[in-house]
């Protein structure tokens, strides 16, 4: 069939099933990206004849006679067209994989439509940004830069559709590889019959348990690979999880692929499968991994991965001590990141047989430490990189797909792709740990905490990827936060048979945080203590001891402070008059039942806050070592850290440029490569900056000294009277070109310590509707002390980011799981993340702080800012209604099932307590 | 999505080439029309596809019967239609069209027909033609043809009064139900979620009110009241319709929540229809 496509006539024949997406991608127009495949969230918009549509339910053939265009098209020669100069003057992106979906959707509507884009945009996801750049680039209102806003370096490549994501190459001879998944949740396969699969033609392999190496492995990457359990193989004879991958199929196309995957025969012995983290601890429950002490299971008869205890003081002596103590369980429910990227990698051999692979993660560095001895290979003969991802959140801190790419090129020699459905991205990979958390604490009449214990319950899922981490790191920061002479913690992280959990932004701390951030709320109201007074009253300060399960010594430093700032910050804002956009966010907070507000006397009003302290660097090491040397045309800057939209790219040139005098359009970026680059531990644990970043300032400074002693020596002059600027060198009224230094390089390391502590601080004016159920969030304020701000439109974007996913958790989203195991919401429709009409606009602001640990004074902020939230809107929900919620989502329906009788009553007592366990003493 | 299964497309040009095909599809084939829900999905079972997007008929037709709406009409062109003043009804193609989760993107191409035999609870075209007494035009085998109450066309999730190899033809919505007054109310457990409960009444001539409800129940269910009644009677005419057990239970609301939503809607649009016959004595 002919059509024309960007203005180009094209005559080829789609397939009968086939949609127009991968048609397009099939004549190379990369920019219609796969989110989601099911029409949900409109990465593949493209026009058909003018008229926007999601090109992924697009039968084809349809497009027969007819004018598409893609992002690649839109802009007239080098002019782009107004909805790309707008998304790129608001940098109305973060990873830029929803972003051809959002111009293309924008290019759509008239002046009118423009102006109010939020019901417009329900078919538009975005999981990095929190819609609110996004919304200014739609309405054409981008807000002017200021002097530290350098814009992203692919900020053009992102907005023309021309950035390449990891799936967005095309090498030739390329076989697919589909995944059999596991229906049940349990069980052991005592066969497997290929004989069906390999006789589909097209089918080059079918690996098996019997195809892959007996070595275990964790798919978790950490710098120390120790950190984590052996548990897992890349494909088992024993299934631990619904979902779980038990064979795959190599073959020329997809679809032979999935015809094969169909065909296996697998005969399961079913196992009893064991769902409930407390009933996997009871004597007696199913044993998940029958695995040796080797694998550093901590105990694998009660299938506990891993366990800790510890404290200081008494807190029985603290409890006696106290006037009031408040005890509650919290729970966090599991959830997805949602990066709208999926996992997937391609791999191939090289020219020199080197096992290359390219893939969307945030460790390639670890990832081909991780390949190199899971296949016996030396280092050298792994090569691993990135180019732009879409979305990490911690999930792409994980190996879930290179080792299975790497087993199929190994056998096959042939270049191997594997990329994941949406739905196998739901039930495949890894999510945010399912947390039961016990806080009890206790204060004197005037606030002063007396003790603080706290218990958790982790549920790590079928495998222990990133368990005892998490565990760990839940236990500290959100306990080290107060000052408290009595604590005690302990926890354990369990196995049961549900999909595994993993890293995920706030790593455990998104958890704690909820819990010990709800009961502090609590306690201070029983007491009559306002929560910021009580925060002011009880939170570390400089000097003060940051103790959770021990005293140290360790590396963790008050670099800077300004967590005192940060209540100031968020309390002036709460009690001043609400800026001109916060009505646009109450109104673009949505509909109960109807779009306006309806009748005032249905709403309950109400106010929370809560407050997070994070380590600016994950313990136990992170090293980065990069180089910069000078180029023909500028700078060369090679650095392993990954960009997934954290912005880290911006920084480094920025950071590079001020250092060398030049402007950050001169700093060429090679990144995330193994070939390019020292070591890099990788981009997780918000090190992009404050490690990544540090040892390109420590190489940018280098280098910088390096050419003014050239051209000192040169012009025959002091280094001193050297100064460097974008032209080159200048000294003595004259000035020596940049070309005049090609060649010289300087290399920079960091090994990620000593730390220091970051802080945020997040409140809610919520509205409860009466007689729905339904929330509204009215205000929404951050503050966050991130040291000096290097990029404080970028730093805001992380922010608003960050609440944004943060809302998600706490008011929608949850992994269903049903009796057998097996998720039943695998799919954006059924899994609701926040659309640009679902979230408020957050209001962002700095404590001023200079970090004496940091580069330039900066410390991280990219993982934080989601940990207040959830405790935050549940001190609101209570304030406004008199329910404590315990766990999250705060769902309509069930918060409707508690009103009682705030639904009918005119007023509700604030302070009324609900819990059953709340003890005077 | 790709459908890696289909090996066949089939595209009958022309009404008459469409209707023969009806009646003769067999498990493995599938009629394709807007393909949003066909395609969002993999479709193991389905090794060929029915176009019947090429049978050229009129999406909208408006006659003094009222208006006739081709099951391969889009969401878009039904959104788009302009509409006798006297249609007080009319407003609800709007707010139905609002419902669907997905967005008006998607509307270009989904049909009306599409969304009624794909029989979601949350199907806002469902609602739209339940609420008005749209009859269904049902094409069957050897140019048989039937007709039922859009109230009736669907009996549960995913499942309509369809046997295999049919085609829905288009829904017929009377003139005197698009010129009553009606109310809309519709509720998600988050701003831009799938629908959880979709309530409509429509004030009769002879002072009585029907109010249909959609998305809290596995079907649609009808409440006629003969007089408008206050909002605590509309409420309980709820419970005496639908039994505890009938509420519809998924991740987009609670059956508890859902009876509740519909209980304090059937009051509020007692109340605002109550307020349109007042207007109108």
């Amino acid at each position: 069939m002919t059509f024309t496509v960007n203005g180009q006539e094209t005559d080829a024949e789609p397939r009968p099933g086939q949609c127009l997406r991968t048609f397009l991608r099939d004549q190379g127009w990369f920019g219609v990206k796969k989110g989601c495949d099911t029409g949900d969230c409109g990465a593949c918009t493209v026009h058909v004849d003018g008229k926007p549509v999601h090109s992924c339910l697009m039968p084809a053939v349809r497009a027969e006679g007819r004018a598409v265009t893609t992002i690649e098209g839109l802009a007239e020669g080098h002019v782009l067209h107004p909805a790309q100069q707008h998304f790129l003057d608001a940098q109305g992106f973060q990873c830029g994989f929803c972003t051809a979906g959002m111009v293309m959707t924008t290019a759509a509507l008239d002046q009118g439509q423009r102006t109010d884009p939020d019901r417009l945009f329900k078919g538009n996801l975005c999981r990095c940004t929190g819609y609110r750049p996004i919304r200014e680039a739609v309405r054409g209102q981008p807000v002017p830069p200021g002097p530290r806003d350098a814009p992203a370096p692919a900020g053009l490549a992102v907005v023309t559709g021309r950035a390449r994501f990891t799936m967005d190459v095309a090498p030739a001879g390329i076989l697919h590889l589909k995944i059999l998944q596991s229906p049940h949740a349990s069980a052991r396969i005592l066969a497997i019959d290929t004989t069906a699969a390999m006789a589909v033609p097209g089918v080059v392999a079918v690996l098996t348990h019997a195809d892959a190496p007996a070595r275990c492995f964790s798919t978790a990457r950490h710098e120390n690979p120790l950190d984590d359990v052996d548990d897992t193989r890349v494909l088992d004879d024993v299934v631990r999880f619904a979902g779980q991958r038990v064979a795959a199929v190599v073959a020329e196309t997809e679809a032979a692929a999935e015809k094969a995957r169909d065909l296996i025969a697998v005969d399961y012995e079913l196992l009893p499968a064991v769902l409930d983290p407390v009933e996997a601890l009871l004597p007696g429950a199913h044993i998940v991994h029958d695995k040796p002490l080797s694998s550093r299971i901590a105990n694998p008869a009660r299938n506990i991965v891993a366990e800790l205890s510890g404290g200081t003081g008494d807190v029985e002596a603290g409890f006696a001590a106290a006037d009031a103590v408040h005890e509650a369980t919290y729970e966090t429910q599991r959830v997805h990141h949602a990066q709208l990227e999926t996992h997937g990698a391609i791999g191939w051999l090289d020219a020199e047989d080197r096992l290359t692979v390219r893939t969307s993660s945030q460790t390639p560095f670890l990832t081909r430490d991780a390949l190199a001895t899971l296949y016996g290979l030396p280092r050298g003969k792994v090569r691993v990189f990135c180019e732009r991802i879409g979305g990490g959140f911690g999930g792409k801190q994980e190996m879930l797909t290179e080792d299975i790419v790497a087993l199929a090129v190994l056998k096959t020699r042939r270049p191997v792709k594997l990329e994941l459905t949406r739905a196998e991205q739901f039930t495949m990979t890894t999510t945010r740990h399912p947390m039961r958390i016990t806080v009890k604490v206790g204060a004197r009449k005037d606030g002063t905490l007396t003790a603080m214990q706290m218990h958790m319950l982790s549920n790590t899922g079928a495998y222990g990827n990133h368990g005892p981490g998490v565990l760990f790191h839940g236990s500290g920061e959100s306990i080290a936060l107060y000052r408290c002479p009595n604590k005690k913690v302990d926890g354990v992280a369990v196995y049961t048979n549900q999909m595994p959990s993993g890293a995920f932004r706030g790593y455990g701390l998104s958890q704690t945080n909820f819990a010990v951030e709800s009961a502090m709320n609590a306690l201070a109201a029983r007491l009559g203590i306002d929560p910021y007074a009580f925060r002011r009253k009880n939170m570390v300060m400089p000097g003060d001891p940051m103790v959770s399960l021990d005293a140290g010594p360790h590396d963790v430093e008050y670099g800077s402070y300004g967590l005192d700032q940060c209540l100031d910050l968020v309390e002036r804002a709460m009690s001043e008059t609400p800026p001109a956009y916060a009505e646009t966010s109450a109104a673009a907070t949505g509909t109960g039942a109807r779009d306006e507000m309806g009748d005032p006397a249905d709403w309950l009003i109400g106010r929370g806050m809560a407050a997070g302290m994070i380590d600016t660097i994950p313990p136990r090491g992170h090293i980065a070592e990069c180089w910069i040397r000078v180029s023909e045309r500028g700078y060369e800057l090679g650095t392993g850290t990954a960009e997934f939209g954290n912005g880290t790219s911006t920084v480094h040139a920025q950071m590079a440029a001020d250092a060398l005098g030049t402007t950050p359009s001169r700093i060429r970026l090679k990144q995330s490569d193994t070939d390019v680059s020292g070591h890099d531990s990788g981009a997780f644990g918000s090190t992009g900056t404050v490690v990544a970043g540090a040892a390109t300032l420590i190489a940018a400074e280098k280098l910088a000294g390096l050419i003014r002693q050239a051209a000192a020596d040169r012009l025959g002059i002091a280094v001193d009277a050297v100064t460097l600027g974008p032209d080159g060198a200048t000294g003595a009224g004259r000035t020596l070109p940049l070309s005049t230094f090609a060649g010289l390089s300087a290399d920079g390391r960091t090994r990620g310590t000593p730390r220091s502590v970051a802080f945020n601080v997040q409140a809610f004016e919520v509205a409860v509707h009466r007689r729905y159920g339904t929330i509204r969030i009215l205000r929404s304020v951050h503050a966050a002390d991130a040291g000096t701000v290097i990029n404080p439109r970028q730093c805001r974007g992380q922010i608003e980011g960050g609440v944004a996913q943060a809302l998600g958790a706490a008011l929608w989203e949850r992994v269903m799981i049903d009796g057998e195991g097996r998720v039943t919401n695998a799919a954006f429709r059924g899994y609701h993340i926040p659309a640009m009409g679902d979230l408020p606009v957050t209001e962002v602001h700095f404590a001023d702080t200079y970090d004496s640990i940091g580069p330039l004074g900066a410390k991280s902020m990219s993982e934080s800012p989601y940990n207040p939230v959830a405790a935050a809107l549940a001190a609101a929900i209570h304030d406004a209604t008199g329910v404590h919620l315990t766990a999250t989502p705060f769902l309509a329906d069930q918060l409707h099932g508690r009103l009682g009788a705030a639904r009918s009553a005119a007023a509700i007592s604030p302070t009324e307590e609900t819990f059953r366990d709340v003890i005077a003493v | 999505m790709d459908l890696n299964t289909v090996e066949e497309l089939d595209r009958p040009k022309g009404g008459a080439a469409v209707a023969a095909r009806a009646g003769r599809l067999n498990d493995s084939e599938a009629w394709l029309a807007g393909g949003t829900w066909l395609f969002s999905e993999p479709q193991p079972r389905v090794s060929k596809l029915v176009d019947i997007t090429g049978a050229g008929w009129a999406p909208l037709t408006i006659n003094t019967c009222g208006l006739e709406i081709a099951a391969t009409c889009t969401v878009a062109e039904l959104d788009a239609l302009r509409t006798p003043e006297d249609w007080r009804a009319a407003h609800l193609i709007g707010a139905c069209s609002r419902a669907f989760l997905a967005s008006f993107k998607i509307w270009n191409v989904a049909t009306v027909g599409g969304n009624l035999c794909m029989g979601l609870p949350a199907g806002p075209m469902i609602s739209l033609t339940a609420s008005l007494d749209g009859a269904c035009r049902i094409f069957g085998r050897d140019g048989s043809e039937w007709e039922v109450p859009a109230l009736d066309f669907v009996v549960g999730p995913q499942q309509t009064v369809l046997r295999p190899g049919e085609l829905l033809r288009s829904i017929r919505i009377p003139v005197d139900r698009l010129r009553r007054p009606a109310a809309f109310r519709r509720i998600a457990l988050s701003p831009m979620g799938r629908t959880g409960a979709l309530v409509i009444g429509t004030l009769a001539p002879s002072g009585g009110i029907d109010i249909t409800i959609t998305g809290a129940t596995p079907r649609p269910v009808r409440i006629a009241f003969h007089t408008v009644p206050d909002a605590t009677s509309a409420a309980r005419a709820v419970d005496a319709a639908i039994p505890v057990g009938g509420w519809y239970d998924d991740v987009h609301g609670s059956p508890e929540w859902r009876r509740a939503m519909v209980k304090e809607f059937a009051g509020e649009i007692s109340e605002e229809l109550g307020a349109a016959a007042r207007m109108r004595q």
